[in-house]
């Protein structure tokens, strides 16, 4: 029976693969001692949310999580909205340089941002927007990704839908909102899943753009703490535990759509 | 007698009548409102920079961007400087400890989970979850297991390696996290490509006895080479970009032995304040992936037609 054999290997190796995770969630609820008792047991003897307590009281834990929650969901309605503006006049209106612009923004995808990331900090930090939201927020939102994954979209929809509303006085915003978007509703969440993901889970930029402890995002301040603390597992796993709550729900409550926006962003779909 | 009513008052389209050249500027002025939003930003922060950097990579530019030209030094000197060299073989070490394995452990992955049937989306979910946290959870947690004295895994084993602060181990245990995190990706893309394949072409192969190994060296491989490719090609440009984990793993040690390009740039550009040098290693940096992309699209063109 090698299928069988196969089919347990593997569930075992996925078994193997998410326990790291598990045993950060079991070690977050022991107390702190048994995390550290030999043998380790695979469920704590007594549980414990005392960690948790302790981070959310001795910590900006929340403060980090409230500015991780509004820039990334800023971030997200923008970059959609942005985007699909862009990429509706790059497909359907005929201006005049419009091709350009394309292959100036298809361009972006050969640009890695990290290579000019003193240039942008020299220039952030001008515009007087290092330590600030706008700063940790504006550079995030010039990514092409979405713009060429919209425009892919809007160029297969049939021209005699947008003409049809246009000839019956439509402006192009009407034209955009009211036919083309409801036909990309689909895409659009998908995308915004993704992006809130990738938002939420950025850390370079957030790590260099902002320097006072309160105006940290969570995956940046969990690497703060952690030192603070010393030897301390339960209430290190405790806090990364929290920071990865929001991605892990949007993955297991929209996976069809995280798999879909994974594929559209790296252009096989 | 009866002449034709228009029905509607709107002007024909088409090229005519006087309301042509107005209702171009219309339409440039719509476009303009939609486009300029997005193009703003885009100039500004990723256009601008990039431009930026090659400028800055001559002269002694501080964190202010103040500074004096001072020609190719900033280059002259990367290429002397024995740490700059380090940082280079660390990043080729890491890409190789990464890339290649991160791909195949994908590719083997993604052909074991398609053949599930009931289990599949929940075996596919165990796989991809460690895509969707943070780095620093990540981190977080391997630093948990991996702990010298109270880690699982040193129990487990009876190991008293100190995995990340050790010179021969630290590279390749930052580069087994890293798997970890993102193999997920690859394995999604994977199985978007091998469900591509068409079912015929394998049961033509099976009339003519190929089986087993033979089906995958003649029909999976030459099929799936294009999606192998694109897979290729994302890992060798991320893990050139490779930051995050070390920073947070190793900050670079033991004795500099996980520096890599970009944690170089950090260190001379944010703690040391030299701008220019730094960016002279943001443009060495952008070459190399450029110099990437090119090679990589070369060779997948060539394995498409073969």
């Amino acid at each position: 029976m090698p299928g069988t054999l196969l089919t347990l290997v593997t569930v075992l190796l996925a078994l193997a693969w998410v326990f790291p995770l598990y045993w950060a969630f079991v070690t977050s609820i022991k107390p702190e001692n048994d995390t550290v008792a030999l043998p380790p047991t695979l469920w704590p003897q007594t549980v414990d949310f005392s960690a948790y307590t302790y981070i959310f009281q001795n910590s900006p834990v929340v403060r980090w999580y409230l500015n991780s929650v509004g820039s990334s969901l800023v971030i997200t309605a923008l970059v959609l909205l942005l985007s699909m503006m862009c990429a509706y006049a790059l497909s359907q209106i005929d201006f005049r340089g419009r091709r350009w612009l394309y292959g100036l923004i298809l361009a972006g995808f050969m640009i890695p941002f990290q290579a000019s990331l003193i240039p942008l900090f020299i220039l952030v930090n001008k515009l007087g927007l290092v330590n600030h939201m706008l700063g940790l927020i504006l550079p995030q939102l010039a990514a092409p990704v979405a713009v060429v994954i919209y425009k892919q979209f809007f160029d297969q929809i049939p021209p005699a839908l947008g003409d049809a509303a246009r000839i019956d006085g439509a402006s192009e915003v009407r034209v955009l909102f009211s036919i083309y978007l409801p036909l990309n509703w689909s895409i659009t969440f998908s995308l915004a899943i993704v992006t809130f993901i990738a938002a939420w889970n950025n850390f370079l930029w957030p790590f260099i753009v902002m320097n006072d402890t309160s105006n940290l995002t969570i995956p940046v301040g969990i690497t703060q703490v952690q030192s603070a603390y010393g030897v301390a597992y339960a209430k290190t796993m405790a806090t990364a535990v929290t920071a990865a709550v929001p991605t892990i729900l949007a993955y297991l409550i929209f996976q069809r759509r995280v798999t879909e926006g994974v594929m559209a962003s790296a252009g096989l779909k | 007698m009866t002449t034709p009513v228009p029905l509607r008052s709107s002007p024909p389209p088409g090229p005519a009548g006087p309301g042509r050249a107005a209702h171009a500027r219309q339409r440039a002025l719509t476009a303009a409102a939609l486009v300029v939003p997005f193009a703003a930003l885009y100039v500004l922060f990723l256009l601008y920079p990039t431009l930026r950097v090659l400028q800055l990579s001559f002269t002694d530019a501080d964190l202010t961007g103040a500074g004096r030209w001072t020609g190719t030094h900033n280059y002259a000197r990367l290429l002397s400087e024995p740490t700059f060299w380090t940082a280079l073989w660390n990043t080729v070490l890491f890409i190789v400890l990464t890339a290649v394995p991160n791909t195949l452990i994908g590719l083997g992955l993604a052909m074991l989970v398609l053949r599930l049937r009931r289990l599949k989306n929940v075996v596919l979910a165990a796989f991809f979850l460690p895509y969707v946290l943070p780095v620093s959870v990540v981190t977080n947690v391997w630093n948990w297991v991996l702990d010298s004295n109270f880690g699982l895994f040193n129990f487990v084993t009876g190991s008293t390696v100190t995995w990340f602060q050790d010179p021969v181990w630290a590279l390749p245990s930052v580069a087994f996290v890293t798997i970890w995190w993102t193999v997920g990706f690859n394995i999604l893309l994977f199985i978007a490509g091998l469900s591509n394949i068409s079912p015929e072409i394998y049961e033509a192969a099976a009339l003519d006895g190929a089986s087993g190994w033979r089906l995958f060296r003649s029909i999976t491989w030459p099929n799936l080479w294009p999606v192998t490719s694109l897979i290729l090609l994302l890992q060798l440009i991320a893990q050139f970009k490779i930051f995050d984990q070390i920073y947070l793993l190793t900050q670079g040690g033991p004795f500099d032995k996980t520096l890599v390009l970009l944690l170089y740039a950090y260190r001379e550009g944010f703690q040391q304040q030299h701008g220019g040098y730094a960016s002279a290693l943001g443009v060495v940096l952008m070459l190399a992936i450029g110099l990437v992309s090119a090679v990589q699209l070369a060779l997948s063109q060539r394995g498409g037609r073969s």
